[in-house]
């Protein structure tokens, strides 16, 4: 592989990267911090190491229970929209990637389209539809608008892929009696795979992070998915940043531990989706 | 991918490519099979019902005066549009912000992240680490970077004024998301925050299709490390910063999540955007029909402000 001779050196350049490794950890560790202080320690000393840890603040937050509630549904809206958006676009992908001629560039159009809309324009007739079918307050209704709105994005990674595969691989696996099922499950999805993956960490950060929805759709505090939940704290505890913060770790906590493990993959995942979205 | 595993399939893809070109029925794949019709059904259907048809029924919205809740609501043709571009303050306000606010984060996020991406090109350890760092932002919820924020730029006790005092900077202390005239810039510094590494990753990739040896023939012409940059980087490097351009312009254009979350578009409509706007008309004041007016403005502005960056991108491409 060609690798292009640095262009940045010497001291410019550590001098740069150290100040932005500091722009990004030191809010973090703060945060951290924070959360081991009760709240006149946090005044007494704002950036001071914590000096007697308390759990005050996670143990306030878990009072009433609502934050583990707020967790479960996170865990449950994001799984089931994860799941199914990618067996859904999957799907279709294959079905228009296999489709000649104008009717798959039609449908492909068709939903490439949905690229385009930004979600403040439906959410005003979608937040109506969702609650005349009276999933208004459910995760379900949460789900389903999940797959809707990210299936676009989906289909147009997966479609992009699976073209660049061989038509003579499918072509074959026809002569050999294989329905479209068939070459479905056992010629393009384990192709796919690696295409799979990376649109499903996409989709996980964003169902996991995804703000509007739950603002739209939930009203029942029972209800809230994380992000959500993390609002509502604001408006309770308004400036007790302890509290505040305990709940954003506890939020950030799965991502930052996939993140750790899965790093190349959240990285590629995340940047093909903005990419290609 | 593992070396045998490109094998593998390579080997399975020619024998397969050599069985299907010797059968003589191969011809009639061409036909579409009607099933394949409904692997797409299941996407289509959820597809056309939430996000198609919702589009198309915000313009219908958006001739009424319908408040959200009632059952009866008048048509009042294009009433709302003429409310919103003439003399709609807040309306002018929030795109005036919506623009500042992506002029700001496209400039400082493309320099940053490039700038980033230079210094952080050559894949060595310390790199690698760095890169996984600077990513790391861009996982997190707005809705916690917001938080963060606010920690960061609270007046009283905020690590931004706090660490200004310690350096005997005191002078510069702000209200900074109190101040009206310049919130929404300080809110374009989080988003570049939250989303500079993402791009950094983009421009690395560009970085290194470079062949090192037009560097090695540039320094073999003696020329300056900025001739280098404008001769060969930047041109090279165009298409990287289309994606990135493209990307971070409408992905701050959009931004609702994390203004929401930080300021709610206050104070005073100071860092109000034509997102927080739209869901403030509907979901605050109960004006669905107007607030569907102006999403459909937004739309129009979105693909305007889509088509006219692409068309300076090519400008530029051809020009470099």
């Amino acid at each position: 592989m060609a690798v292009a001779a640095p262009t940045l050196r010497g001291a410019t350049r550590g001098a740069l990267l150290a100040v932005y490794a500091l722009i990004i950890l030191v809010p973090m560790t703060v945060v951290l911090f924070t959360t081991f202080k009760t709240s006149a320690q946090m005044y007494a000393s704002p950036f001071g190491l914590p000096t007697s840890p308390t759990f005050a603040s996670f143990a306030e937050l878990l009072d009433g229970g609502r934050l583990g509630t707020s967790l479960l549904n996170s865990v449950i809206v994001t799984g089931c929209s994860v799941v199914l958006t990618l067996l859904v676009s999957t799907l279709a992908a294959f079905g228009i990637a296999r489709i000649h001629g104008w009717l798959g560039i039609a449908i492909f159009g068709l939903f490439a389209a949905g690229l385009a809309v930004p979600a403040q324009v439906a959410m005003i007739p979608q937040y109506v539809i969702v609650k005349q079918i009276g999933l208004d307050n459910s995760l379900l209704g949460l789900i389903l608008i999940n797959i809707a709105v990210t299936c676009p994005v989906a289909i147009f990674i997966l479609t992009g892929f699976l073209k660049t595969l061989p038509t003579e691989l499918f072509e074959a696996a026809e002569i050999d009696g294989a329905g479209p099922l068939r070459m479905y499950r056992s010629v393009a999805l384990p192709l796919a795979a690696p295409s799979v993956a990376a649109v499903a960490i996409f989709l996980f950060v964003m169902h996991w992070n995804d703000l509007l929805y739950p603002l739209l759709f939930i009203t029942d505090p029972a209800k809230a998915t994380l992000p959500k939940a993390l609002l509502d704290f604001k408006g309770e505890y308004t400036t007790n940043y302890p509290v505040l913060f305990a709940g954003v770790l506890v939020a950030s906590a799965p991502m930052v531990l996939a993140y750790v493990f899965l790093q190349r993959y959240f990285v590629a995942g995340i940047t093909a989706g903005a990419t290609k979205g | 991918m593992s070396t045998t595993d490109t094998t593998a399939t390579d080997v399975r893809f020619a024998e397969v490519a050599t069985r299907a070109r010797r059968n003589p029925r191969r011809r009639s794949s061409r036909r579409n099979d009607p099933r394949l019709l409904l692997f797409v059904l299941p996407a289509a259907v959820l597809y056309l019902w939430l996000v198609l048809w919702p589009t198309v029924q915000a313009v219908q919205y958006s001739l009424t005066d319908w408040d959200g809740l009632s059952v009866a609501y008048r048509n009042l043709g294009l009433a709302n549009y003429d409310r919103l571009l003439g003399g709609d303050t807040v309306f002018g306000q929030a795109f005036g912000n919506s623009l500042k606010f992506m002029l700001a984060v496209v400039i400082g996020q493309t320099t940053l992240s490039l700038v980033l991406a230079m210094a952080l090109q050559r894949n060595t350890r310390t790199n690698i680490a760095l890169r996984a760092l600077y990513f790391f932002p861009t996982v997190l919820s707005s809705v916690s970077v917001a938080f963060v924020w606010s920690f960061v730029y609270d007046p009283t006790f905020g690590l931004a004024n706090s660490l200004l005092s310690a350096v005997g900077l005191d002078s510069w202390q702000q209200p900074w998301l109190g101040d009206q005239s310049r919130a929404i810039y300080y809110l374009a510094i989080v988003q570049i925050w939250f989303h500079a590494g993402q791009m950094m990753v983009v421009y690395i990739a560009g970085l290194q299709t470079i062949p090192a040896d037009l560097y090695e023939a540039a320094d073999l012409d003696g020329v300056t490390r900025w001739q280098r940059f404008r001769h060969i980087t930047w041109p090279l490097v165009a298409p990287a910063t289309a994606i990135v351009v493209a990307y971070t312009t409408i992905q701050s254009f959009k931004a609702f999540d994390l203004i929401f979350a930080s300021t709610g578009g206050g104070p005073n409509h100071a860092t109000e955007i034509l997102s927080t706007l739209i869901y403030n008309s509907a979901f605050r004041n109960f004006e669905f029909g107007y607030a569907a007016a102006q999403s459909v403005i937004f739309v129009v502005l979105i693909a305007l402000v889509t088509v006219l960056q692409q068309r300076a991108v090519a400008l530029s491409a051809r020009r470099a």
